[in-house]
């Protein structure tokens, strides 16, 4: 936070953010299908991407803001335990492994585009499906709200606007402003726009990583110096807290948060809607199996990225949000130009994923809510029309999110939104595998985890606000301290469980299955598996 | 899950297996927090707990590309066995 405009560093960001919303605008004729107004080409971009185009477009919504900008922070602030973030990322694979090839399959045969869709057809369950879909809505505001914080940070840097001023207006100016160029953008491109967008945000990523991971630490005299000063950093007493500050490995009582952070944000990482609209709209279930052996390589750029969180402190930086350490410590390390392009970096990257997410939100407002409840005989055009205007209230909604939560600890806006998606997981994933649960036992475990889980992380009060002040509570029964959304989610299973004994003893009525057994297996160019694509393309997916 | 029942090969076999353990193996290690929770050995003055789970980036590729290979294979071999049946 120095005062006045980093004008060279402002000069090269803006020149990037102009030519990405060019392309952004532009992105609407690439691969443009006959019929554009459908919400399968607005907001699945017609389900035509390969591998290439699918694993840029996931790592697109799973490396964002969060990565960039939360995760080093959390190191920044606590050391070891914000590292939970990199096994969380390792054991997402061979999750998504397992169950998202089946969904793809299924998803295609009966033109699904939602989880909530797949949760209908399952369970022929209308109220099981709106709860997926309002938890789905819900769980992405908070989520796009860390992505806001993410830009918010580095224009904060860069000098525009920020936190010293005492004007409200100029100091949400760089928010409001992030805010109206990814609105607009959005709006208007659909999925095509991050899609495209993606590719110019991962080249400018792997580029500052390259030069961040190597520059820096030579700067500051190699990793072991910036450890030895990091360890020292983090055993001076917090005055707040009367604790240390943090610690370079887990100490024995943080090591059941650190394990159940990794595993809850793991398994609710593909129960967001975004994750599930880039799977959908690959081309093949092969696409995505393929794509699993090749995403981790960003969850190396996590760790390392990760790591810079020491460097700060080890470059002496002293920020009081601590979003605002990476950002600074470039602006410090780097030449201004290059600077720049780092902000570029992280500003794009948080970009792609907000509009992805806030497209996928609207996606399923407007399937299972709006098409559902509100206007059973809407047109293509009209869904995508309705789809459009919730984007943009999705938005509103994570800017409510941005302003009432402390924004100092912003992974807790991704953990908070982990915590009720979470409770989505038994339906989809127990429905993709089994149809043994009960549609109204999956109903009132989702209830109980709903819940369960925003009274607990209302309770968690923090050293700067009584509420939401952080993810992580004593287990019932273990007493331990764990990450409240798998706290939540094992009641939600032990209740369905229960639920669904009983249910079956009374013979409360099933709902109808319109699936069959070998929808789950089925690929791209077996018998009624839907392809949007002239011939020519498909045929390369095999 | 259940087509076909006249010639199905058995559920579990030991490629199978070999693919469950590829993919169990990275919840077993990345989850027992108390086996990596140290400092030393130290990696080009990274602490151990960091370069370890770092490394398990590189060994749960490794793990999950296996298992892809694996079923393919499983997948290709039943679907032959399939077709050779109802022809």
């Amino acid at each position: 936070m120095k005062d006045g405009v980093n004008g060279v560093a402002l000069g090269v960001f803006i020149f990037f953010f102009v030519a990405v919303t060019v392309m952004g605008f532009l992105a609407a004729r690439w691969r443009k299908a006959e019929n554009e107004h459908s919400l399968d080409e607005w907001g699945l971009g017609g389900r035509s991407f390969g591998t290439w185009v699918t694993w840029f477009l996931l790592g697109g919504d799973l490396y964002t803001a969060y990565t960039f900008v939360a995760v080093p922070a959390a190191i920044y602030a606590a050391g070891a335990a914000g590292f939970f973030a990199v096994p969380y990322t390792i054991l997402v694979y061979p999750l998504i492994f397992t169950f998202l090839p089946r969904l793809w399959s299924v998803s295609h045969r009966h033109g699904y585009v939602t989880t909530s869709d797949f949760v209908r057809g399952r369970f022929g369950s209308k109220s099981l499906s709106l709860a997926v879909a309002v938890t789905g809505i819900l769980a992405t505001m908070p989520y796009i709200a860390l992505q806001l914080v993410g830009i918010q940070a580095v224009l904060d840097v860069m000098g525009v606007g920020g936190g010293d001023s005492t004007n409200w207006f100029v100091k949400d100016l760089p928010l409001l402003i992030a805010f109206g160029v990814l609105a607009a953008y959005t709006y208007s491109s659909g999925l095509r726009a991050p899609a495209l967008i993606a590719f110019v945000k991962d080249a400018l990523i792997y580029i500052v990583i390259a030069v961040a991971i190597i520059y820096i630490p030579i700067k500051l005299g190699g990793f072991d110096d910036i450890f030895s000063k990091a360890g020292a950093a983090f055993a001076q007493t917090n005055p707040a807290t009367g604790k240390p500050r943090g610690a370079l490995v887990p100490p024995e009582a943080g090591q059941w948060t650190y394990a159940t952070l990794a595993l809850g944000s793991a398994l609710a990482l593909f129960m967001y809607p975004h994750s599930i609209t880039a799977t959908l709209s690959s081309r093949s279930r092969e696409v995505i199996r393929r794509n699993t052996t090749i995403l981790p390589l960003y969850s190396l750029m996590l760790g390392l990225l990760a790591l810079l969180g020491f460097m700060a402190i080890a470059a002496g930086i002293k920020v009081t949000n601590g979003q605002l350490a990476i950002p600074q410590l470039f602006e410090n390390m780097f030449p201004s130009w290059f600077a720049g392009v780092a902000f570029a970096a992280i500003g794009i990257g948080a970009l792609v994923p907000a509009a992805i997410m806030s497209i996928a939100a609207a996606n399923l407002f407007t399937r299972n809510i709006y098409r559902d409840f509100i206007k059973p005989d809407a047109t293509p055009k009209q869904e995508a029309q309705v789809s459009k205007i919730v984007s943009l209230l999705v938005k509103v909604g994570a800017l409510v999110f941005v302003l009432t939560m402390d924004k100092t600890v912003a992974i807790n806006f991704q953990l908070l939104g982990g915590i009720w998606i979470l409770q989505t997981f038994p339906a989809l994933v127990g429905g993709l595998f089994t149809r043994w649960f009960h549609r109204w036992a999956l109903l009132g475990g989702w209830a109980v985890g709903m819940i369960y889980g925003t009274v607990a992380a209302y309770g968690v009060a923090s050293p700067t606000q009584k509420h939401f002040g952080g993810s992580a509570k004593e287990i019932p029964g273990i007493g331990e301290i764990g990450y409240i959304g798998l706290t939540a989610f094992v009641m939600n299973l032990v209740v369905t469980v229960v639920l669904t004994f009983v249910l079956k003893a009374v013979k409360a009525p099933e709902g109808v299955d319109e699936t069959a057994a070998d929808d789950y297996t089925v690929d791209s160019g077996d018998p009624g598996v839907q392809v949007e694509l002239p011939p020519a393309t498909a045929a390369e997916s095999r | 899950m259940s087509d076909a029942p006249e010639v199905r090969p058995p559920v579990v076999t030991p490629v199978r297996v070999v693919i469950a353990v590829c993919l169990v193996a990275p919840f077993v290690a990345m989850l027992w927090v108390g086996s990596y929770a140290k400092t030393d050995p130290a990696f080009i003055g990274i602490p151990f707990f960091y370069w370890y789970q770092m490394l398990w980036v590189l060994i749960s590729t490794a793990l999950t590309m296996t298992a892809y290979k694996l079923w393919q294979r499983d997948q290709r071999a039943r679907a032959a066995l399939k077709g050779g049946a109802s022809q």
